[in-house]
Order: C-alpha cells, then sequence, then structure tokens
C-alpha cells in the first residue's frame, strides 16, 4: 500500500506503476478480460498479467488512486488486493543467479566433453596439448563463475567453524582444476576439466530446481488474498476518510469498519451496532454482537453492518501483537532443525577428506612420487564428490512438491517436507481448519421456489451472509428466479419482484440466537439460519492420518460444549477454550514427551502453535501471520492434502533414502579404483553422470505419488 | 588437422552465442511468466470488422 492518499498529490501528467495479486485468475479468458477491460479505464495507460503470479502491474496516471484501481478491477469480477513492490524480489534474484551460474557450467561442460571426448579416443602429442590449454581456458572462467554459489557458502561454513555438503563439493572442485591446470602446464596426460565443470554442472541443476520449488509456491502463497487489517479508513474532522497504515495509526482515531475488513487496531465502538466474527483472533465460530462502548480486537472481522471504531491500542499493544510475539519466541526452535542433506554430510566429509589424504599418504610411502600421489589423491576427491548426493535430495522434493501442488497443497521448502515426513501426532484446530470458517445456509426447510427466489436475491449482493447464502444454494444446483427491480439497502437487506410478487432478503423481525436472515415472499416467510460446516472429507481425512500411525486430536479457542459436539461427530479428543498460550504449552509439553506434533489451525490464535510445531498446515484461507508460520498450506475446500501431504513427505524420504543409499553403493564400488590409481578422466565422466541420471529417475517416480489414495 | 582452425572456433561461437541468448532471455523477462505465455495462445485477437 502506499502512503495515505491525502499525501499523494493528484498530477495530470506523469505515470506510475501499481501491482494488485488477482488470486481469481484462472485462466486465458481472465487474461484478456482484466489487460483489455484496464486498458480502457480512463487514466491507464497499460497493464500487464502476471499468470503464474497471479498479478497485474497497472501503468496509470497518478491522478488514480489505489482504490480506484481495486474498484475498476472489481467492476470487471475481479477481487484484488494491492501488492507490495515486490516482494518475492530476493528469492528471484537468488534463482536468476542459479540459473545463469547453471547455464555457463552448460556452456563449458559440452565445450570440455567436446575436446575431452577426442583425448579420450587416443589424440596425442600437440594437439592433445593444444586441447588441454583449450580446456584450461574455457574450464577457468566457468569454474570462477558457476562455483560461486558453493564457494561463498562453504566459506560461511568454515567461518563458523563448521562444515556443510559445500566443503568437500569446494575443495573437489578447487583441486581438481588446479591439479589439471598443473598437468595441462607441464604436458601431462590427464587433465580433470571436464569431472570440475560436469560436478559443478549437475550439482547447479539440483540447486536450481531447489530454488525453483521454494519460488513456486512461495508465489502461489504470496497471490492468496490477506484480510487482515494492515490500513484503515480514518475518519478526517471535516468527514472526509483517508487510508491509514495501520502502523501509523494513533489512539483517539476514529476508523469507519466496513463490511467484511478486518479491524487494523483494538478499538472501542463509538457508533453502529456491528456482528463480530472473532474467529481469528479465538476460534470462537459464533460472531458476537456488539454495541456502543463495546471493546473489539484488531484482527477481527465486522460481518454486517459498517461501524465507527475509536482506536484505544495500537501496533505493540494489540492483543494481535501480543500473539505475535508469542509466535516469534515459539519459531525459535524450528531454526534449529538440521536438514538432511546437511546430516550426511557431517558424516560424510570427514570420511572422504581422510580417505583422500590416507590415499596420498599410502603412495607416498609405497615409493610413488609425490605428483602421482597427489593424482590418487585427487581422483578419490573427483570420484566421490557427492554430484548424486548433492541432487538426491532436491530433485526428489521437487517432484514431490510439484505433485502436491497439482492436489493443491503448497510446501514451502525441503525442509518441511523432511519435517512433515517425521510427525506422530496431528492437531487440529475447529474452526476454519476442520470446519470451513465461512457461514453457510441451512436450506433445508425452504421449497424449491423459495430456493431460486432465494439465490436470485442473494446472488445481487456482496454481503457476506449473502455470499454464504449463495453458495450453498449454487452447490445444490438450484438455478436463480427471473427477478426484476432487485436493489440492495444497506444494513436492511435486498428487495426485488418476481413477477407480481414482493420478495425480499432481510434481518429477521425477531432476535434470533444464531445469525439468520428472513426470505419473504409476498405473505410467506422463512428464517435462514447460517453456521459454520465441517469441510466434507474431515472425517476420512482423519481416518487416513490415523491409517498413517498419527494420532489426531482438536485444540480450540471455542466454546467447549462446540468442541465437544465436533470432537464427538469426527470420533477423536477435543479440548475446547484454550488461549494462544496454552496451545503453545500443550505442544511444548507433547514435544518434552518426544513426540513431534503436526499443527493444523488457521486463526491468529494458532499462530504461535503453528510456529512452535514440529510440521504444521495452514488453510487457504488462514490469516497471513498463520499462513506465514506454516510450512505448508492447502486450498481448497477438502482437508484431505493434510493427510496427503504427510504420505507424500514420506514417501519422498524414503525415495531420498533410497537415493542416498545408492550414492553410497556408488562410492563404495568406485573409491577402491580411484585409491588404486585407475580412475582416468574417462571413468570419472561416465561414473558421475550415470550416477546423477540414476538419482533423477528414481525420485520422478515420486511424480504419481499424490494419486494413490491414503490408505 | 588444420580445419581444426575453423572447427573450434566456430564451435565455441555457436555455444557462446547460445549462453548470451540466454542471458538477454533471463534479463529480458522471457521466463518471468511461463504458465501466462502458455494461456495467452489462447486469447483471441479482437479484430475490427472493417
Amino acid at each position: 500500500m502506499n502512503a495515505p492518499t491525502i499525501l499523494s498529490v493528484p498530477e495530470e501528467t506523469g505515470f506510475t506503476d501499481t501491482r494488485f495479486t488477482v488470486p481469481d485468475m484462472r485462466c486465458a479468458g481472465c487474461i484478456a478480460k482484466i489487460e483489455r477491460g484496464l486498458a480502457e479505464v480512463e487514466g491507464i495507460e497499460a497493464a500487464r498479467v502476471n499468470f503464474s503470479a497471479k498479478r497485474v502491474a497497472v501503468r496509470h496516471s497518478r491522478a488514480l488512486d489505489e482504490q480506484a484501481l481495486l474498484g475498476a478491477l472489481r467492476q470487471l469480477g475481479f477481487e484484488a488486493q494491492a501488492a507490495a513492490d515486490n516482494p518475492l524480489a530476493q528469492d528471484d534474484r537468488e534463482t536468476k543467479m542459479l540459473l545463469r551460474a547453471l547455464a555457463v557450467a552448460g556452456f563449458g561442460m559440452m565445450n570440455i566433453m567436446l575436446l575431452s571426448v577426442s583425448i579420450w579416443s587416443g589424440l596425442g602429442g600437440v594437439t592433445r596439448e593444444l586441447f588441454h590449454w583449450l580446456s584450461a581456458l574455457i574450464a577457468l572462467p566457468v569454474v570462477a563463475y558457476a562455483g560461486r554459489p558453493f564457494f561463498a557458502s562453504a566459506l560461511m561454513a568454515l567461518r563458523y567453524g563448521r562444515t556443510n555438503m559445500d566443503v568437500p563439493i569446494s575443495i573437489g572442485v578447487i583441486l581438481a582444476t588446479g591439479l589439471s591446470l598443473h598437468e595441462t602446464v607441464v604436458g601431462g596426460e590427464h587433465a580433470y576439466f571436464d569431472g570440475a565443470v560436469m560436478l559443478l554442472f549437475f550439482l547447479l541443476a539440483g540447486r536450481a530446481l531447489d530454488a525453483t520449488m521454494r519460488n513456486r509456491t512461495r508465489a502461489g502463497i504470496g497471490a492468496l488474498l490477506g484480510r487482515m487489517g494492515r490500513s484503515a479508513g480514518v475518519i478526517q474532522p471535516g468527514g472526509t476518510i483517508v487510508r491509514i497504515e495501520a502502523d501509523r495509526l494513533e489512539p483517539g482515531m476514529v476508523m469507519l469498519v466496513a463490511v467484511g475488513e478486518a479491524l487494523a487496531a483494538d478499538g472501542v465502538i463509538e457508533q453502529g451496532r456491528g456482528t463480530i466474527d472473532n474467529a481469528m483472533l479465538t476460534g470462537e465460530s459464533v460472531p458476537e454482537q456488539a454495541g456502543t462502548g463495546d471493546t473489539i480486537f484488531a484482527g477481527a472481522i465486522n460481518l454486517l453492518d459498517p461501524i465507527h471504531v475509536r482506536v484505544t491500542a495500537v501496533a505493540d499493544e494489540t492483543v494481535l501483537a501480543g500473539i505475535a510475539r508469542l509466535m516469534d519466541e515459539a519459531g525459535q526452535s524450528r531454526s534449529r532443525y538440521v536438514r538432511i542433506a546437511d546430516r550426511a554430510s557431517r558424516l560424510y566429509a570427514p570420511v572422504v577428506h581422510s580417505l583422500a589424504a590416507l590415499s596420498f599418504v599410502g603412495w607416498m610411502v609405497a615409493g610413488a612420487g609425490w605428483h602421482q600421489s597427489l593424482v590418487v589423491a585427487i581422483a578419490v576427491l573427483i570420484i566421490t564428490c557427492p554430484c548424486a548426493m548433492g541432487l538426491a535430495v532436491p530433485a526428489a522434493q521437487v517432484v514431490a512438491s510439484g505433485a502436491l501442488i497439482r492436489k493443491g497443497l503448497l510446501v514451502k521448502d525441503g525442509s518441511a517436507l523432511e519435517r512433515l515426513a517425521e510427525v506422530d501426532t496431528a492437531l487440529f484446530d475447529k474452526t476454519g481448519t476442520l470446519t470451513l470458517g465461512e457461514l453457510r445456509a441451512d436450506v433445508a426447510g425452504l421449497d424449491e421456489e423459495a430456493k431460486s427466489i432465494a439465490l436470485a436475491l442473494a446472488q445481487q449482493s456482496r454481503h457476506p451472509l449473502s455470499i454464504g447464502l449463495a453458495k450453498s444454494l449454487t452447490s445444490m444446483r438450484v438455478s436463480p428466479a427471473e427477478l426484476s427491480d432487485v436493489r440492495e439497502i444497506g444494513g436492511e437487506g435486498l428487495t426485488g419482484r418476481w413477477g407480481e410478487i414482493r420478495v425480499a432478503l432481510e434481518r429477521p423481525a425477531a432476535a434470533t440466537a444464531r445469525t439468520s436472515v428472513a426470505l419473504r415472499v409476498g405473505q410467506a416467510s422463512w428464517t435462514i439460519g447460517f453456521e459454520d460446516q465441517l469441510r466434507p472429507d474431515a472425517k476420512t481425512t482423519l481416518y487416513s492420518l490415523q491409517a498413517l500411525g498419527l494420532r489426531p486430536a482438536i485444540v480450540s479457542g471455542d466454546d467447549p460444549v462446540a468442541v465437544a459436539e465436533v470432537a464427538g461427530e469426527l470420533g477423536i479428543e477435543g479440548n475446547g477454550s484454550m488461549t494462544p498460550a496454552e496451545k503453545l504449552a500443550l505442544l511444548e509439553d507433547l514435544k518434552r514427551a518426544g513426540h513431534r506434533p503436526l499443527m493444523v489451525g488457521d486463526g491468529l490464535n494458532d499462530g504461535p502453535a503453528l510456529a512452535a510445531a514440529h510440521a504444521s498446515i495452514a488453510p487457504g484461507t488462514a490469516s497471513d501471520a498463520s499462513r506465514q508460520a506454516a510450512d505448508a498450506v492447502f486450498i481448497g475446500e477438502n482437508l484431505m492434502p493434510v493427510a496427503l501431504a504427510v504420505q507424500v513427505a514420506r514417501r519422498t524420504m524414503a525415495i531420498v533414502r533410497q537415493n542416498f543409499g545408492f550414492a553410497i553403493g556408488y562410492n563404495i564400488l568406485a573409491v577402491p579404483l580411484a585409491v588404486s590409481g585407475l580412475v582416468t578422466p574417462l571413468i570419472a565422466a561416465v561414473a558421475m553422470s550415470l550416477s546423477s541420471l540414476v538419482v533423477v529417475g528414481n525420485s520422478l517416480r515420486l511424480a504419481s505419488a499424490a494419486n494413490a489414495p491414503p490408505v | 588437422m588444420n580445419v581444426l582452425v575453423f572447427l573450434i572456433p566456430i564451435a565455441l561461437g555457436m555455444g557462446g552465442a547460445g549462453l548470451a541468448f540466454f542471458f538477454w532471455a533471463m534479463r529480458n523477462g522471457q521466463f518471468e511468466d511461463l504458465d501466462g505465455a502458455a494461456n495467452r495462445v489462447l486469447i483471441d485477437e479482437e479484430e475490427e470488422p472493417d
């Protein structure tokens, strides 16, 4: 969001760029509709859609502000949200750097291989020397450029007295290049330029895959619409309304909170009666009625009527910020998790390095010159270089995450997949996680005619209850009646005419316990109740999780009676009225008892628990903070992606272990050859590409992992 | 073997040209929106009948 609009001086000349995220963009038609539709709006020079990132960049005159552009998009039928300049720029740069390095390594590898093949087929004398020199000329700049990601990371690790996968890689590549350069200068027989560059190429392929996976899922998560109040419309003394960023709000300001908007700060209602949805904040499923003088908290969503709220606490003092602090502290433990590749390299690097050192010493003792001993030692390093190992983890994880994306689950990174595979307990929030988190209408009492009239009316409004009613009816394949003269009166309802009969969808005459609306057709009248329903496959998902050996339970901030009802229906254990701190304490207890809990939740009140759990998943409708804290996000109404995630993560780790097993087996075969001095550059090159291909091929088996139904 | 004097520079030059083209394409944003490119093919041109 930009600075308050009042500060942006309207200027007729000059264009500026604004980006919006449009999550509902799904087909080619949407691209055309948005680009052409926006281009027709006066003041917009051009609009360009990025379909992969679900974004649109609009180049417009400064006279148009953000709200006007959002309005234009809404008229085209798309809910949009202004996006920060480019939140993914950092990741993007890293991926691009890796891709460039990969391209350079590929170029070097092909050209050096071209020269090497002729040397292997028996080239000798001056031509061989010339070819070695040419290879050196290509290899040196290529290694210097393409090796940077590894050298930088290895240096960083060494500086902190640790070792990672990049240390043996860097040592291997640098020594191989150095030795080959020496061989070239003295006119020796074997140069390993091809091996060194090929190694870089394969490893960079692994890194680039890893980065692509992260970017793809992050773009997907970033594109989901954020509902948190990051700004508020503040009523100025003159009566005008100015949007102000949440962190610039001050106590005493009066915010106008529109229907469907989330509060940006804690405050007291000054004017109007509101129905407040606290589900995100506390997990309560039933909206709360609040009138003048009641205190409501940041993060709550105003459902029915616009209200005026006087700000009492902002930024760090809100209840919301308290939860955020808990989350920060809870997230510490997860950063200590060590990924499998690094765990492997902790064992691997010392073994390989001492093997190389031993063979050097061995050959020296046996009477070979230092030159020959060094050649053997370096051959050991090259042949054991974790080429297949560098691919073992990313290749499997990229394929698995691609398979999961197609099923509606976005896993943030490889570490998340590794932790998901280890969970043994599943804790679910209730509202918005096991349930849909939106009000769906109970239309069982209506006859066909009433249903189609209700749908026709509800479709005309963007009110949350109308949307809920329309969704319920559409899913029952009701078709709307032909109405005329439909009008919406803010705070009252919708009226229209069905033939000659007056119809209306309005607030019920008498206040009812649960949220409801009244449908009137002529003299007849029905009351339609709204409630939050369980996700359609909640039961099967929990059954699948149990079959996978997980123990599911509910931890909710909602009323214990409501929790017990849902827990009873699903046949699992349920705990109600838990505060965020209590959820966190429960998780810590489980972890101390040696369990590895999976937390699935959406609300802000789940945030600390999501951050503290061994692994966590949030629905796409969750609050921004929860989506950021979670390891994975699932999209849509089905809960099944949660069970699929655990299942696929476990299969992925099985494949990763096979890959490691293969890499180690290959080393056991190749190392004796290298130690006995029998490895030539040709053998090294063949062994390296063969092992990489096997690892990638094995990983591709995961492509269909998410298609098998969970047990 | 004299032919190598031509062949090797040609091979290197072609590889280098490919690499340069890839760098250009990346800087030019050709890989920014791969799914979009796949979908844009399906958009009909708006032709004004005259």
